[in-house]
């Protein structure tokens, strides 16, 4: 059913856990469909030195997230930005056909994280300005 | 690696003494059970043996036992067999809430067929209440089939209350037994019932074979159209190997079944009571009293069920789940959305089925390894924070 990346990732996730004072945290799904995904960043020089998740989920869930906790880590905001739902699905060398939807937020989580971190940004630029 | 298999709601072994019993009929003795010649009545000869073996398991008549594929040909059978013969005297039928999916969606098929269907719902326990079926028979109601034990959540129905109000009003009744044949003394006679379903691969006989008790020449309409094979009342060549196969496990069943309740009984208890006391926030799920005796379930707050069966899996542990997340339609079992278990906590359903080959070693294994697994998966939980917060 799961391919050996995705069985891999769901037994030794990486990055699992949370950041007490990420820069972002970016949420996605909720407990009632099945999956639910938090993710944490911290950003230096425009950079994700960390990345964590917090997961319920099945194992594509859990597979997902640790995944992409891996591939953004390191990055850039933009190429961070730039990672995809079929990129992720790619690197977990395939996903079961009805987990490809409602299991594969974890690129949607990130960006969330992302846009929440921009936003802190903007308003704190706001507020120095003044 | 250990296995642990706790999932005999969902298959059993094949017994060795039944493959052996079956083997003859692949080869020495393959003749068609239909044909003149001595090597084919000789089969039908057997075929009739068993059924006697099937029909004394659960206290029937040999005469009054259908070989089907399956039990959940035998539900279908059942259904539309009974509501396609009885149409003229009426098109309401009532099933619960919490069928078998091939009742289930026998009714829904009568119901595109004009057929009207109630769908009778179930208390927190999952118990149908007498008082509730009887209000919702009409003059039209020709059926009403209710299942005797749910094999989600363990609870046993009480079938012989509901086939009483059945009979004084005159409406068919049927259960579907597949749950309980084999792991509860079941009497046809004492339920009071007017059909019954078996599976073989519950009761340690092959996949591939079932059959339907009914009464006194209940009149059914055929599914299967075909030679005068089960007496006109399902045609096809008869899965012999199949039969001989259900015949010996059943014979088995009724020998080895007193020693097997109390034994998985004992079993089921010491899981129940070492999961409550390892694991926080749980819900028993099913009737605490009222249940099968090898049958433990549970939902498990902020976690999923599938990945608690890959993680326990990984251990050489075999369960099952009613999580949507395990379901190929991606949907919370109806079971327990029937008992009205909220849909996040249905998520972590994880349920043990266990038989007279589990034993206290396999346990004991279970006791160590899910509290653990349910650790593991709790602490990548967003949700799991939240709740020991608040």
């Amino acid at each position: 059913m799961y391919s050996e990346t995705v069985m891999d990732h769901f037994s030794n996730p990486r990055n699992a856990g949370d950041i007490a004072d990420a820069d972002g945290i970016g949420e996605v799904g909720n407990p009632v469909c099945g999956d639910m995904m938090t993710f944490y960043i911290k950003v230096k020089d425009d950079r994700l030195i960390d990345v964590k998740f917090k997961t319920f989920g099945c194992v594509a869930a859990i597979a997902v997230s640790s995944m992409v906790s891996e591939m953004a880590k390191g990055k850039t905001i933009e190429e961070a930005k730039a990672i995809t739902k079929k990129a992720v699905a790619e690197a977990l060398k395939g996903l079961p056909k009805e987990k490809m939807h409602c299991s594969n937020l974890g690129a949607k989580a990130l960006g969330e994280a992302i846009k929440d971190y921009e936003e802190k940004k903007t308003w704190k630029t706001k507020i120095c300005n003044e | 690696m250990k296995r642990v298999y706790m999932d005999h709601a969902a298959a059993t072994p094949v017994r060795k003494q039944v493959i052996e019993a079956m083997l003859p009929y692949f080869d020495e003795d393959f003749g068609n059970p239909s044909a003149v010649y001595d090597i084919g009545s000789k089969i039908r000869e057997v075929i009739e043996e068993q059924r006697g073996s099937v029909a004394r398991l659960i206290g029937a008549e040999s005469d009054e036992i259908i070989f089907t594929s399956s039990g959940a040909e035998a539900n279908n059978l059942a259904i539309k067999g009974v509501a396609l013969a009885w149409q003229k005297k009426g098109k309401h039928i009532i099933v619960s809430a919490i069928e078998h999916h091939s009742v289930i969606n026998s009714a829904r098929f009568l119901e595109r067929m004009d057929f009207e269907v109630t769908f009778l719902p179930v208390d927190k326990h999952g118990l149908v209440d007498p008082e509730r079926l009887s209000s919702a028979i009409t003059p039209e109601t020709i059926l009403v089939s209710i299942m005797h034990a749910n094999n989600e959540i363990g609870t046993i129905e009480p079938i012989s209350e509901l086939s009483a109000i059945c009979r004084e009003r005159g409406v068919i009744f049927h259960t579907d037994a597949v749950a309980t044949v084999g792991n509860i003394p079941v009497d046809v006679n004492e339920l009071d019932v007017d059909l019954l379903s078996i599976s073989g691969a519950s009761l340690g006989a092959p996949k591939g074979i079932g059959a339907l008790y009914f009464r006194d020449n209940l009149r059914l309409m055929p599914l299967i159209h075909g030679g005068i094979q089960e007496r006109g009342r399902r045609g096809g060549t008869e899965n012999v190997p199949g039969i001989v196969g259900l015949g010996k496990a059943s014979e088995l069943a009724e020998k080895e079944l007193p020693d097997k309740v109390s034994r998985v009984q004992e079993l089921r208890d010491l899981l129940i009571a070492g999961v409550h006391e390892r694991i926080e926030q749980i819900r028993y799920t099913g009737h605490p009293e009222k249940r099968l005796p090898g049958h433990a379930s549970f939902c498990i707050a902020a976690i999923e069920g599938e990945a608690l069966l890959f993680m326990l899996n990984q251990e050489g542990i075999y369960a099952n789940t009613g999580s949507a997340c395990a379901s190929k339609a991606l949907k919370i079992s109806p079971v327990l959305v029937a008992i009205g278990i909220p849909p996040d906590l249905a998520q972590g359903s994880i349920v043990f089925t266990m038989s007279s080959s589990n034993n206290l070693e396999e346990i004991e294994y279970v006791l160590e390894k899910l509290p653990l697994a349910v650790d593991k998966l709790r602490s990548l939980s967003p949700v799991w924070r939240r709740k020991r917060a608040s």
